[in-house]
């Protein structure tokens, strides 16, 4: 892990340099107020919890996580900073998760800052902590999943828009794949173990899970292994780029 | 360090057996037009794209089987000279020095050390971004000095630089070979004859010259060659009569600017 620190520092300091973090830092919290009060109508639902706050969080995800991947590799691409980052004496799978982690770190800065959110559900009533907790993890790890993906698509073009809208594309399928319309669909045609087969591999259905309130260990796995396993197609893909 | 390298770009042949051998102490220039294969030779030796054939040995690790053992032994400036806009230049500085595994005090005595060589210590503070193309430059030769690598492969190093700070620049490669291997590559042939004890003029990714600056000069055709701006309407009769001369090996007819003018380059026999 040589060399992991001093990339994951100055990559996460590039984000608070750049005027497009705090833009996204904006957007990202009236996006979410916008959706839990508005479309949610949140003071309607007469519920100290944060169920509505977090149940848009895998559509709102859909475009702002790839926002921040987007840049991550094509921006070293474009700019040339990829022969220097790239021959310094780092394994390229170190440099890879060290760009994500502070990408994802940053998401999480925004995240966080979501509390007044959990303040006004203490002055509403006195909501239930363990789905408030869980409901932050399991949209931090979600979060993670989608940046993997973003971060693995930005590597494939220097063209940050075609990553982005690739990035999107992979995410929206795997939204979908748990979603209760797709669900019936399956259902009404095809015995019910087939629909439940292919959600377990949706965003949606992990993520509703933890959210719940209940920690299993598979929803995790789930998700870190999207993590891994996208990251690790980002170093082959890096890898096949050099060599073409 | 020894190399014989090839690459392909999609059935493009860009470098094409490149091969050679430097010892410390010696000063190695790649001499050659746009788009010979000189910086796709140097990419491969800093292992950032692998050959397509071939292989090459840096202080007795193959690039192909050690890569990060190489890139331990290189200081690289890439030709852009790509480096982080949105830092300050010490700041690049000192991160640059932690990847390669310095901390604390000796971090900040080589970060020094490096900012004196190139003389940037009046732009330390200021961010890359708002740097004039020189400096810039020296940011980027300042970040391949920082660990004092036994090889230093820079890819057009006075490239965007003054008068001044060529000649600066040059004189420090001059000291900095006594004890390490230096690869530069080049299009100034005046460079070659200042700073490299060696040159290995490419051409269409193949070496077509090799040796001291000054056997390749004794090589050349043009060796003692002189030119002669003539006016005359007509250049074939007068060719004619200048290739009779016995002391001309050949002669070049290139037209002048106003009609009825020309230059014609002398090329002796021995
Ligand atoms: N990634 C690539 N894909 C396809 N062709 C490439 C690629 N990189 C370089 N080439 C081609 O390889 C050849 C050699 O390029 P290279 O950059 O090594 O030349 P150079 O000698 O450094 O030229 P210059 O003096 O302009 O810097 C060029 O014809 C170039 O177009
Ligand atoms: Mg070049």
């Amino acid at each position: 892990m040589n060399g992991f620190y001093p990339i994951f520092k100055r990559e996460l300091l590039a984000y608070f340099r750049s005027p497009v973090a705090y833009v996204f830092i904006i957007i990202f919290l009236a996006a979410n107020a916008g959706c839990t009060f508005f479309l949610g109508n949140f003071y309607d639902s007469q519920q100290a919890s944060l169920e509505i706050f977090f149940l848009f969080h895998p559509w709102l995800y859909l475009f702002l996580i790839p926002a921040v991947g987007m840049r991550l590799w094509s921006e070293e691409r474009r700019s040339g900073t990829a022969e220097l980052l790239l021959t310094f004496p780092v394994r390229l799978t170190t440099t890879v998760f060290a760009k994500f982690f502070a990408a994802w770190v940053f998401i999480g800065i925004a995240l966080m800052l979501t509390f007044p959110m959990v303040l006004t559900v203490y002055f509403l009533g006195s909501p239930d902590n363990g789905p408030i907790i869980t409901g932050y993890l399991g949209s931090f790890l979600m979060a993670g999943s989608y940046l993997a993906i973003a971060s693995c698509t930005s590597a494939l073009t220097k063209n940050q828009v075609i990553s982005f809208i690739l990035s999107v594309n992979i995410c929206l399928v795997l939204v979908l794949l748990g979603w209760g319309v797709l669900g019936d669909t399956l259902n009404s045609v095809f015995p019910v173990w087939i629909s439940d087969f292919v959600s377990q591999f949706s965003f949606t259905t992990h993520y509703e899970a933890i959210r719940r309130g209940v920690i299993d260990l598979r929803d995790i796995i789930y998700f870190v292994s999207i993590i891994v396993i996208m990251l690790m197609l980002n170093v082959v893909v890096l890898e096949s780029h050099k060599a073409s | 360090m020894s190399s014989s390298l090839s690459k392909n770009f999609n059935n493009f042949l860009a470098v094409d057996q490149v091969s050679f051998e430097v010892q410390k102490g010696e000063v190695l220039g790649f001499l050659g037009p746009n788009g010979a294969g000189k910086s796709t030779t140097m990419k491969m030796l800093t292992c950032f794209i692998p050959p397509s054939s071939g292989t090459a040995e840096i202080c007795g690790f193959s690039i192909l089987e050690n890569p990060l053992e190489v890139r331990n032994q290189i200081g690289y400036l890439p030709e852009s000279a790509p480096s982080y806009d949105e830092m300050l230049v010490g700041e690049f500085l000192s991160f640059v020095a932690e990847i390669r595994g310095f901390s604390g005090k000796e971090l900040k005595r080589r970060v020094s050390i490096v900012v004196d060589m190139t003389s940037l210590r009046e732009v330390e503070n200021q961010m890359i971004e708002t740097l004039s193309k020189g400096f810039r430059q020296r940011t980027s030769l300042a970040q391949a000095l920082i660990h004092d690598p036994p090889v230093l492969i820079l890819d057009e190093p006075t490239d965007g630089l003054d008068p001044n700070q060529k000649h600066e620049v040059r004189t420090l490669i001059k000291n900095m070979s006594e004890d390490r291997t230096i690869l530069i590559s080049t299009h100034i042939l005046e460079e070659v004859d200042a700073v490299c004890t060696r040159a290995m003029i490419i051409s269409e990714g193949r070496v077509v010259g090799y040796g001291t600056p000054d056997e390749l000069m004794s090589q050349s055709l043009y060796r003692n060659s002189v030119t002669v701006s003539v006016n005359a309407e007509d250049h074939i009769p007068l060719m004619n009569d200048f290739n009779k001369l016995d002391f001309v090996y050949s002669v070049e007819h290139l037209p002048g600017e106003t009609s009825g003018t020309g230059y014609y380059a002398f090329v002796p026999t021995k």
